[in-house]
């Protein structure tokens, strides 16, 4: 079906990531200003002020503690943002089409969005880890998990993104998932919490919760310390991404609000 | 030789049960300028927009180049390029970036594509304009960056979807050129407008769609010969107070020192200017009143219409 050679391919997936990358570096003071200030006032207020008078958190002091929290909660958000707001803007303005019109396969579109919103989480994450470090010290525990976890989330919130902006057909559309969903499953994610503060019965309804796995397999890559195991957690990223990937591409083989 | 488009039965319908196509055959000769008229709504942008992969049949086969966009659409998409009826890139990318980010779409390195976006830009003049974001640039300009960029990748067929509207007409005659030249080079062109006098002046081919069927699927020699009656305006250098008889013709003033005479086909113009000489009145200057196209294409709507009215008229 596809007449597009392998080199052919790649230039494609290519062009969609640099041009990506191109809108969110270009509107810097709009997609990655924000999120280094918000973050900085929390390392500030929660781990500076705060924190001093919590104590320790998880047996860790809790500015260490909500670090790998707050690297991927700007992981999180960032990824998804930058997927939703550019792929619905390529709709509002119709230059959607100029894809449409184009032999890229969807896969071939998929995944370039999906990196483009990577690149964006991943540079904010490096940019709050960086950070971080003017707050406290760190250390990393396991390499591997950590990076799995940060790619795998990044690319699993992406998707997310994806599918809404598919979904959307109003700019309201576009921010309803991040304020009702995804704001509240972060914070009750056990950013700034270890579950084993809560009764039982919350622990349990904290366990349904998907951000809690990946906050903590990322804290386990970093501090060595976790609510659960990291390995499940992985496998749970893993299983979504499976789950979106084939909603992505099903709605993009349709057209679902890109074609007539 | 293999057609540049063949359309075959091609139906559409909406989710909102609007029947946009209702069965159309189409076939467009490979090096052809080809013109698809219609009033609005009557399906042109419909059938383009299946044909460009922006809208999904109901029904029917589309072949570009012999690709059938069922089964082999990106071979067809490699051969196409669109220019739609409205804007549709990111306002705020820099032109260049605006053509060769297609160009990445169809698989050509940034390299190549660069070469081919710097021939297109200053083929259509917005050279110049290459580092300047799309939405500063003046409407026309934003149609020729659409030509531009449907052209990034050499398809051997282009569409363009009234290409030429709200264009000024200095900046319109220029763009006939343009694509005039393309099509000398080889590419085959089809059109749709609303100036009946651009596609009169530029195709070779046309089909007239209306309410979602071909009415008239032909050569616009054919077409143009089936005008039986022509209105020509005549400027007289006398001013007359009432319309003068001329033997076969009918005459009407249109003011003072203008007349309206219809000669039917078959008649001798000759015999206009014969009659008025011997009446004493001078003509100054000639035109047609309306495009002949423009008059065909109104009375074969008028007749579809009616028809469609006496169809459905028969079936309550």
């Amino acid at each position: 079906m596809s007449g597009m050679t392998s080199a052919a391919l790649f230039t494609a997936f290519r062009t969609i990531v640099v041009k990506e990358i191109r809108r969110f570096t270009r509107i810097w003071v709009q997609t990655l200003l924000p999120p280094v200030i918000t973050m900085t006032l929390y390392f500030i207020i929660f781990g500076n002020l705060i924190g001093s008078r919590i104590g320790e958190m998880g047996g860790l002091d809790y500015m260490a503690f909500i670090v790998p929290g707050l690297i991927m909660m700007a992981v999180i958000t960032n990824s998804y943002a930058n997927v939703v707001s550019s792929f619905f803007s390529m709709k509002f303005q119709r230059n959607i089409e100029e894809l449409l019109v184009s032999p890229v396969p969807n896969w071939v579109i998929l995944a370039g969005w999906v990196c483009g919103g990577m690149a964006r989480g991943l540079s904010i994450g490096l940019v709050v880890t960086l950070l971080s470090l003017a707050f406290t010290s760190l250390s990393i525990h396991n390499l591997v998990i950590m990076v799995a976890t940060v790619f795998l989330t990044s690319a699993l919130f992406s998707l997310g993104g994806f599918i809404n902006a598919m979904l959307a057909t109003k700019f309201d559309d576009i921010s309803i998932v991040p304020t009702f969903v995804l704001t509240p499953l972060t914070y009750l994610g056990g950013v700034f919490y270890s579950i084993d503060l809560l009764p039982e019965f919350w622990q349990g309804v904290s366990m349904a919760n998907p951000i809690l796995y990946m906050v903590n397999g990322f804290r386990y890559g970093i501090l060595g310390v976790s609510d659960v195991n990291p390995f499940v957690s992985l496998g749970m990223i893993l299983v979504f991404i499976a789950v979106l990937t084939a909603i992505a591409l099903r709605m993009l083989a349709r057209g679902k609000g890109i074609r007539h | 030789m293999t057609n540049a488009l063949e359309i075959e039965g091609l139906r559409k319908t909406y989710g909102d049960g609007f029947e946009a196509l209702k069965g159309i055959d189409l076939h467009v000769r490979k090096g052809d300028f080809f013109a698809l008229l219609g009033p609005n709504g009557a399906g042109k942008s419909t059938t383009l927009g299946i044909v460009s992969s922006l809208v999904n049949k109901t029904g029917g086969k589309v072949r570009v180049f012999g690709y059938d966009i069922d089964t082999h659409l990106s071979d067809a998409k490699v051969n196409l390029g669109v220019v739609p009826q409205e804007f549709n890139f990111g306002q705020f990318e820099k032109v260049f970036d605006i053509v060769t980010t297609q160009a990445g779409y169809y698989g050509i390195p940034l390299r190549e594509a660069s070469v081919s976006a710097e021939k297109y830009l200053k083929k259509l003049g917005l050279w110049d304009k290459r580092n300047t974001p799309a939405r500063m640039l003046s409407g026309g300009m934003k149609r020729r960056l659409m030509i531009a960029r449907a052209l990034v990748h050499e398809p051997g067929l282009l569409i363009l979807d009234e290409p030429t509207a709200g264009v000024d007409i200095e900046l319109r005659r220029s763009m006939w050129t343009f694509l005039e030249e393309m099509n000398r080079e080889g590419t085959t062109i089809i059109l749709t407008t609303h100036y009946l006098e651009e596609a009169e002046a530029l195709c070779r081919n046309i089909a007239i769609i209306d309410h979602g069927q071909i009415v008239k699927h032909t050569s616009k020699r054919d077409l143009l010969q089936q005008l039986s009656i022509e209105t020509f305006v005549l400027d007289t250098e006398t001013t007359m107070a009432e319309a003068p008889e001329l033997d076969g013709f009918s005459v009407r003033l249109d003011g003072e020192g203008s007349l309206e005479v219809e000669v039917r086909k078959g008649q001798a113009l000759n015999d206009v200017f014969i009659q008025l000489d011997r009446l004493g009145i001078k003509v100054v200057s000639m035109r047609t009143k309306a495009n002949r196209l423009e008059e065909l294409f109104i009375r074969m709507i008028e007749e579809n219409s009616q028809e469609s009215r006496k169809a459905e008229e028969s079936l309550a």
